[in-house]
């Protein structure tokens, strides 16, 4: 008792900036509830588990002490900005115009809550409407939602809305499809009683024989994933007709939306679905999170889309506004037979997409993804030539490919670290038959020399 | 309000026979209640239905609910001009207002409805 006692007198002493309420203020409280001390509030918790002394924490720093030490454990933590980096698959380093963050920085957007007021929130939600539009243009789809958790948690609800549309049990999924995005939809989906099958990849590409032999009057949909995890272009209209020969759905999981500034949108080849992750559009690597989940489909399938939707539509004096629409869909209405129980958005990071995308514009988008397309050729032809290095897969490949390597892919990487590059990702820990391949990605933000430099490095390796 | 030959559920919709099949709807009571319908999602043609099992979905400014089959059998025909048109469930919920067409598995279920009489008491209403 009496070391809990000095724990609180302790805690009175320190005044904490951070916590305003006073001394005077705590009495007051507790006279108003009836309540002898603060240490009478926790009675109900057993003394078993009750903290006997004061928290073992050390003084208060001062902010610049605070800053100083935050900083130091910042040091500690590798990034793209100090070193030259090759790795990719499934988070990209992309240059972010200043003006992006420089307005999504605003107060009043980034401390915007959920805008069940439009009358409160029309930048809020004009922007997200903005975001929805751009993404519809991009991927040639009728509607996309203002957004969702990534492109993992997009991809699993988008095998949520096949099983709904289609009444199906199953999904069938493309082994080339980013393994964390399959382990999010098994996840997912298995609760809801739905069987996702692997169906495998040949030489880089979802196999289209295994595809048509898995397909059945029990598949909702075949989920693929373009450019896929390999970096590799898939036959994806062939894919899309399959399934829908099948009476199923096409999901296009995209990893790297950048890409579609010059591949054809998924729209155009059939595709009723596309998923995927919105972090490359003017978003920050942020450590692998908060990432931007996007999803567009058809607007026949607008009733079954999950999360939230803004709409356009006009006020009684006719003018124009922004308003969440078919709420109905979502939990707060329809409860456990919701289209998903998905309750939130990546406003933030959905409006830095589409300032990203204004900023740059069509012809801008269409540079940024031919600069990544030549610069990861440059690199692929490069490295491919090295004796001992050999590019693993034939097909076409947009800024990540797949090499087959001398050493241990995580050997290589450790090496590479001394010269202050980041290697790319080792392959063989999802793929057990790719312990010797490594998946590189060029972007645009890496020049000719930092090409080179790999290159020479990797030559002095073997 | 409610028509002598009709059977009504305690869901609100209704079961017309006709020959050897049912065309369902909802009362006049639900629409009103619902006020104006904006959505009517409804099965495809072959679909079997349960008694008393949702067959689809029905959206109106103010609310969302359940459609309920008040009879077990095969989709035969579903009016899919409520897909353009869902309003008329509010104008006509007897008529142009019908939902499936159902070939009855078990028409003995009938037999569980209501009449009009006892659904206007259901409702709290006074018959005819």
């Amino acid at each position: 008792m009496t070391a809990r006692r000095k724990g609180v007198e302790v805690e009175r002493r320190v005044q904490h900036k951070y916590v305003p309420a006073t001394d005077a203020e705590r009495e007051e409280m507790l006279r108003a509830i009836g309540v002898g001390s603060v240490e009478a509030l926790f009675a109900d918790i057993p003394e078993a588990v009750r903290l006997d002394r004061p928290l073992a924490l050390p003084p208060a720093l001062s902010d610049p002490e605070l800053i100083a030490q935050l900083r130091a454990l910042a040091q500690v933590n590798l990034d793209c900005d100090r070193a030259t980096s090759f790795l990719g698959a499934g988070a990209y380093d992309h240059y972010v115009p200043s003006v992006v963050w420089h307005l999504a920085g605003r107060g009043e957007f980034l401390t915007a809550y959920t805008p069940y007021q439009a009358e409160l929130m029309q930048g809020e939600l004009q922007a997200c409407y903005e975001y929805q539009s751009m993404l519809c243009e991009l991927t040639g789809m009728d509607v996309a939602n203002a957004s969702m958790y990534d492109g993992a948690s997009a991809t699993a609800e988008a095998a949520v809305m096949a099983k709904d549309l289609t009444k199906r049990p199953e999904v069938l999924v493309s082994t080339a499809v980013h393994p964390e995005y399959r382990q999010v939809t098994r996840t997912y989906v298995a609760p809801l009683g739905v069987q996702v099958t692997d169906v495998p990849y040949r030489n880089g590409v979802t196999d289209l024989n295994a595809v048509e032999a898995a397909l059945s009057e029990r598949t909702a949909a075949v989920i693929i994933q373009h450019p896929n995890f390999f970096g590799s272009l898939e036959d994806a209209r062939a894919l899309a007709d399959l399934a829908h020969r099948a009476g199923a759905l096409l999901i296009c999981a995209i990893a790297e939306p950048l890409s579609l500034g010059i591949l054809k949108p998924p729209g155009a080849w059939g595709a009723d679905i596309v998923a995927g992750e919105g972090q490359p559009l003017g978003n920050n690597l942020n450590f692998g999170g908060p990432y931007l989940g996007m999803l567009a489909t058809r607007m026949e399938f607008v009733r079954r889309i999950p999360g939230r939707l803004v709409g356009a539509t006009v006020d009684t004096e006719g003018r124009r506004g922004f308003v969440l629409t078919l709420q109905t869909r979502e939990q707060h209405i329809r409860r456990e037979k919701a289209s998903s129980n998905i309750c939130t958005n990546e406003a933030l990071l959905a409006l830095a997409a589409a300032i990203y995308m204004a900023t740059l514009g069509k012809q801008g988008l269409q540079r940024v993804a031919e600069l990544n397309l030549r610069k990861a050729a440059y690199a692929k032809d490069a490295i491919g030539s090295i004796r001992g290095f050999e590019i693993a897969f034939d097909a076409p490949t947009f800024h990540e490919f797949v090499v087959r390597t001398p050493l241990e892919p995580d050997e290589l990487n450790r090496r590479l670290l001394q010269h202050n590059i980041l290697g790319g990702a080792s392959l063989g820990r999802w793929y057990p038959e790719l312990r010797d391949a490594w998946l590189l990605c060029v972007t645009e933000q890496r020049t000719r020399e930092e090409i080179d430099r790999l290159v020479e490095v990797l030559e002095g390796i073997r | 309000m409610y028509p002598k030959e009709l059977r009504y559920s305690t869901e609100h919709e209704w079961a017309k026979v006709e020959g050897k099949r049912v065309r369902v709807g909802i009362t006049k009571f639900a629409a009103e209640k619902l006020t104006d319908v904006v959505f009517v999602d409804l099965p495809q043609k072959g679909v079997k239905v349960g008694y008393m099992q949702p067959f689809g979905v029905i959206e109106s400014v103010k609310a969302v609910s359940d459609l309920y089959s008040p009879i077990s059998g095969t989709v035969v025909d579903v009016n899919t001009k409520l897909v353009d048109a869902p309003e008329v469930v509010n104008t006509d919920p007897y008529g142009e207002g019908w939902m499936i067409l159902v070939q009855p598995e078990d028409s003995k279920e009938l037999d569980k409805l209501m009449t009009a009489d006892q659904y206007a008491t259901m409702i709290g209403e006074s018959g005819s």
